[in-house]
């Protein structure tokens, strides 16, 4: 279980509660809100604040802001009048490069951006001014991809758990959208402001009672009909609660608690906080698929003719998984993915230590860094050697150590690659940066195919 | 004072890949080229202009989107850099434009006896959006020549493609009543592409143009079909089709600059000049010149 996730928080997009929260006591009221969770985060042990903005639309899959210090002064589009936003974050940038290679490690289009006068989007730019006014706390801000699906935002959640836990950090997760996002079309006084339609309010105070109650995975499986019931149909839909959800494990036993509830020029803003400590209830109601690695719409620059029934089948069809062989000489770790049989991860024999073929495989979510080599279907998929070899090394080092030993003492290697011709040169360059550097013997094989959708095994003697 | 008028109308898209094509000195970024159909479809516009005289170029872009109302930019020069959220790696531009101030307020004013909700921008930090600048910068890259900007209202997402096309309709008019009323000589720009289903991925060399092409085979038919009714003087049967059109070619007229452009022309019924086709990251765009000057009283 993932324990990276600090808290996590829902907030409005709109301006108003940043530039004129006098103007309207609703508007105060999710200042003060925004100024109580600003508090509970400055009180917290994050290390990042990590921002999923639904007014930083994108079209080359997920974009990551990795400039470390933007500056500018941004004006809303429609709420000009209002004034101007001079902004100046300090951004985590080894996170968002971490984070952007991650998201390509499971089969995402991602890339980072760093520019001199990038335009930062009104939704970061108020939740990150409101929630850290003094950038004590380093932030990374993500956009929201105008076409991607769940199973994409979910394993862009993914990746970004996986580089917190990677890097050992703690994070605060915030989702920078609006609740009904239906706007007055006609200009209004701030003292009119008010919920669109009762139908929004009501639908509003739903999605808020689920969240009171930490129900955040009902919220994301109900997010296709949020859309249709209360969202204009603008280029991004409820999104943001798919991705909020697999950051929390997709938990419906969460601790939830709406700090304000308010309207922003007819739309619903609201602030809440979501604690990850267990309310102690949380059965799932709605079950959709979990989603390890995206397999969506891919080389569509290319010219044949793309089977969607194919791209959409899981990658990581293959036999079934087992607990490892337990054994007095046996050495298991759940640091390391679970077999695919009924043997152990390693095994002691003197001062010897043997293991089991490792291949890319991660622990507990079984995605394969650097993508699966074939679908569910067999067809070949197109895939990183370097990833994958770099990730077979890092389960070696991981069983190693569970066994009182080290990359240092490993004797002998013999590699399994299942295509010579593509591969060898990659997987070579990685073996010579990792354990080429410590000078065992090695052979290296051609086979035809390995048990999962992997293109490289090893096979490890080592003292202890 | 003589009586203004609207001397070309004109459908140009605004792909920020045209200007990173092109290497102008205001753009970081450089090129090898691409998308040369287009560039040079704009070349053809560029000199067909140049024939024409005029005084004012009024833009309505797509990429300055306002939910509540019609804006126009409402100072009189503006100057920054546009950095294009979805493109940043090709599009980083350094502006410095004019904008005829009293012909903005003029159509406003009128907008505003018509029933639409309008309002002047007037915060000098505001930053001209991308698409304004693109279109400005490929009909005329000096920007010699004032502009009026006008936003983008977003009804046909509150509403319906429908809904969208009375306000577009309603504020065509107005544009052009106000232009009549000017003296002055207008060309008139729509800052949107046809159909609008991009690639989800981008080539390591974005300019490789053995990457590009439209999305979908029905995405060209659409094309195709909008295009054969501009170059027929059919503008009327594109308003018909709009809902259809918007809908299933996932068009860049959701916007309203279509519809709009086409109700400043009074919706054309002799042909239009289609100076380029092409994709841009599988979209499909046209540039096309409704030549008023030699079909109405100008």
């Amino acid at each position: 279980m993932n324990d990276s996730i600090l808290a996590s928080y829902v907030v409005p997009v709109h301006p108003h509660p940043l530039l004129v929260p006098e103007q309207n006591e609703g508007w105060q009221r999710l200042r003060d809100a925004f100024d109580e969770a600003r508090d509970q985060i400055a009180a917290s042990d994050a290390d990042v604040i990590i921002v999923y903005s639904t007014t930083w639309p994108s079209i080359i899959g997920h974009q990551i802001q990795a400039d470390p210090n933007p500056t500018w002064t941004l004006v809303d589009q429609d709420f000009h009048d209002l004034g101007s936003m001079d902004y100046s974050f300090r951004i985590d940038v080894e996170f968002a490069e971490a984070w952007n290679k991650a998201n390509h490690s499971r089969g995402l289009q991602s890339r980072t951006v760093a520019y001199n006068g990038f335009p930062i989007d009104v939704g970061s730019v108020v939740a990150l001014k409101l929630l850290n006014p003094d950038n004590r706390i380093p932030a990374v801000i993500v956009s929201s991809n105008v076409y991607a699906n769940r199973a994409e935002t979910t394993v862009l959640a993914k990746a970004c758990l996986d580089v917190l836990g990677k890097m050992g950090k703690k994070a605060v997760a915030v989702t920078a959208m609006s609740m009904s996002n239906r706007m007055f079309t006609e200009f209004i006084e701030a003292s009119d402001d008010k919920i669109h339609s009762l139908k929004d309010d009501e639908w509003n105070r739903k999605v808020l009672e689920f969240l009171e109650e930490g129900r955040l995975e009902d919220v994301a499986q109900l997010s296709r009909t949020i859309h249709q019931q209360i969202r204009v149909q603008k280029v991004v839909t409820f999104k943001p609660m798919w991705w909020l959800s697999a950051m929390n494990n997709n938990r419906n036993d969460l601790t939830g608690k709406v700090l304000a509830y308010e309207a922003l020029y007819g739309a619903g803003g609201a602030v809440v906080h979501l604690d990850p400590t267990s309310n102690g209830k949380g059965d799932k109601e709605y079950d959709e698929d979990d989603v390890e690695t995206y397999q969506g719409e891919r080389n569509v620059l290319d010219s044949e003719e793309t089977d969607t029934s194919v791209a959409e089948a899981s990658p990581n069809t293959g036999p079934a998984l087992w607990n490892p062989a337990e054994g007095e000489d046996a050495v298991n770790t759940e640091s390391a993915p679970k077999p695919v049989g009924l043997y152990p991860h390693a095994r002691r024999v003197g001062d010897l230590l043997y293991l089991s073929g490792v291949g890319p495989r991660q622990p507990g979510t079984n995605a394969i860094p650097g993508g699966p080599i074939r679908d569910g279907n067999g067809s070949p998929l197109e895939y990183d050697i370097k990833e994958q070899t770099r990730a077979v090394v890092e389960n070696i080092a991981r069983i190693l150590e569970e066994a009182g030993s080290s990359m240092e003492k490993v004797v002998d290697v013999t590699s399994f690659l299942v295509d010579m011709d593509r591969d060898f040169a990659g997987y070579n360059e990685v073996w010579a940066e990792t354990l080429g550097h410590y000078g065992p013997t090695r052979t290296t094989l051609a086979i035809r195919a390995l048990p999962t959708p992997i293109a490289v095994e090893m096979k490890v003697i080592a003292k202890i | 004072m003589a009586k203004g008028s609207i001397v070309a109308g004109c459908l140009a898209p605004h792909p920020p890949h045209l200007v990173y094509a092109e290497n102008p000195p205001q753009n970081e970024p450089n090129s090898e080229g691409g998308w040369e159909q287009l560039r040079w479809g704009y070349e053809r516009l560029r000199d067909s202009l140049a024939k024409i005289d005029h005084d004012v170029l009024v833009i309505l872009s797509p990429h300055w989107q306002t939910y509540v109302g019609t804006h126009f930019l409402g100072l009189s020069h503006f100057e920054g850099l546009s950095v294009d959220p979805i493109f940043p790696n090709l599009f980083r531009y350094s502006y410095d434009i004019n904008i005829d101030v009293e012909l903005s307020k003029a159509i406003h004013d009128k907008a505003a006896d018509a029933g639409l909700a309008v309002k002047m921008m007037n915060n000098p930090d505001f930053r001209v959006d991308y698409g304004t600048i693109t279109t400005g910068h490929m009909v005329n890259p000096a920007f010699d020549k004032p502009l009026v900007v006008i936003s983008s209202n977003r009804s046909r997402h509150y509403y319906s493609v429908e809904v969208m096309q009375e306000m577009m309709m309603e504020l065509g008019r107005a544009t052009r009543d106000a232009i009549l009323e000017s003296g002055k000589k207008a060309v008139v720009l729509a800052s949107n592409s046809l159909s609008h289903r991009h690639f989800t991925t981008e080539s390591d060399v974005p300019e490789d143009m053995s990457r590009e092409h439209i999305a979908s085979h029905a995405m060209h038919l659409w094309d195709m079909r909008i295009i054969d009714y501009m170059r027929t003087g059919q503008a009327q049967r594109i308003i018909d089709e709009m809902p259809e059109f918007t809908e299933q070619a996932i068009a860049e007229s959701d916007g309203g600059g279509l519809t709009w452009l086409l109700s400043t022309l009074t919706v054309p019924d002799y042909p239009a000049i289609l100076h380029g086709y092409g994709t841009i990251i599988g979209t499909g765009n046209a540039i096309v010149e409704w030549p008023c000057y030699a079909h109405e009283e100008v």
